[in-house]
């Protein structure tokens, strides 16, 4: 048996089983244990995903993705400013299998942050934080792959 | 932000100015560049269109008329200003370590100044007459 006073370790309430509070007032002891097993703040790993909070992360995630989508755009302004050769280049590129597919995220993503941040000028208001908030997130994913959709179809038309 | 005046107390130096030292300038100007960014979007989506189906010389002409640069201009400015803003909140969030944390704070910024000076770089070489 250890003991180290008030606020201490005790190894002897260790052994006793009673694990329900790490801090014990009768005891007076703090056990190592238990304030390892206590919950901390809550966070990710403890709350069963839903609709918001994957919309938030995912208005996060396209925000990264649309900042290193910057260089592609970069690229593709320099080569334009280069001449008609190295602009042809990229835009082959950007026609391949390869290309059409960072494209059409790109588009996703970008739309997909534009309706977030609308859905954020929403609750900016004071708006939308109610039960609707689930409505709200359903309308950003679904309307970003909806408009995303028409975009390349009309793409497609008007080409 | 607030120039220095004997005429303020201190009190009225920090007011609102919170932890960060710049109050809510970032909030405010994330919120801007955001409103900005959704006519923006759709302008350079237009720009994008109207480059479909034309071979590179078409499509480099297009680029170079004065209001399309004027509207990719835009549209990077206030792009890489919301954009970089934004990858310093999740710098700030993700990223514990002071050092590493002013690091990566630094790169993000330089990041955004030079992606944006290159692609307004290249309007600019278009409209002013490189083809």
């Amino acid at each position: 048996m250890l003991h180290c006073g008030r606020g201490r370790i005790s190894l002897e309430h260790r052994s006793s089983g009673s694990v329900s509070s790490a801090f014990l007032p009768h005891r007076k002891y703090f056990v190592m244990a238990d304030v390892k097993s206590r919950p901390l703040s809550p966070h990710l790993s403890i709350y069963k995903p839903t609709i918001t909070m994957t919309m938030s992360i995912v208005h996060r995630i396209t925000g990264i993705g649309l900042y290193a989508g910057t260089v592609l755009l970069a690229i593709w302004l320099i080569a334009a400013a280069s001449g008609a050769q190295a602009f042809a280049m990229v835009q082959g590129f950007i026609a391949s299998p390869l290309g059409r597919i960072i494209l059409l995220g790109y588009t996703w993503a970008i739309i997909h942050h534009a309706l977030g941040g609308i859905r954020h000028f929403i609750w900016d208001t004071g708006a939308g934080l109610g039960p609707e908030r689930m409505m709200l997130a359903r309308l950003t994913l679904i309307g970003s792959l909806v408009i995303t959709v028409g975009l390349w179809l009309f793409g497609y038309a008007v080409r | 932000m607030s120039t220095f005046s004997a005429m303020k107390t201190p009190l009225k130096h920090v007011r609102g100015l919170g932890s960060s030292h710049s109050g809510t300038e970032h909030f405010w100007r994330q919120r801007l560049t955001a409103l900005a960014n959704i006519p923006l979007t759709i302008g350079f989506l237009c720009v994008v269109y109207a480059t479909l189906g034309k071979d590179a010389e078409g499509a480099r002409a297009i680029l170079a008329r004065p209001f399309d640069a004027f509207i990719i201009a835009l549209f990077v400015i206030s792009g890489v200003i919301h954009m970089k803003i934004g990858m310093q909140v999740i710098i700030e969030d993700y990223i514990h370590g002071e050092g590493s944390k002013i690091i990566a704070l630094a790169l993000n910024t330089l990041f955004s100044i030079a992606a944006g000076a290159a692609c307004v770089f290249a309007v600019l070489k278009l409209t002013f007459g490189a083809l």
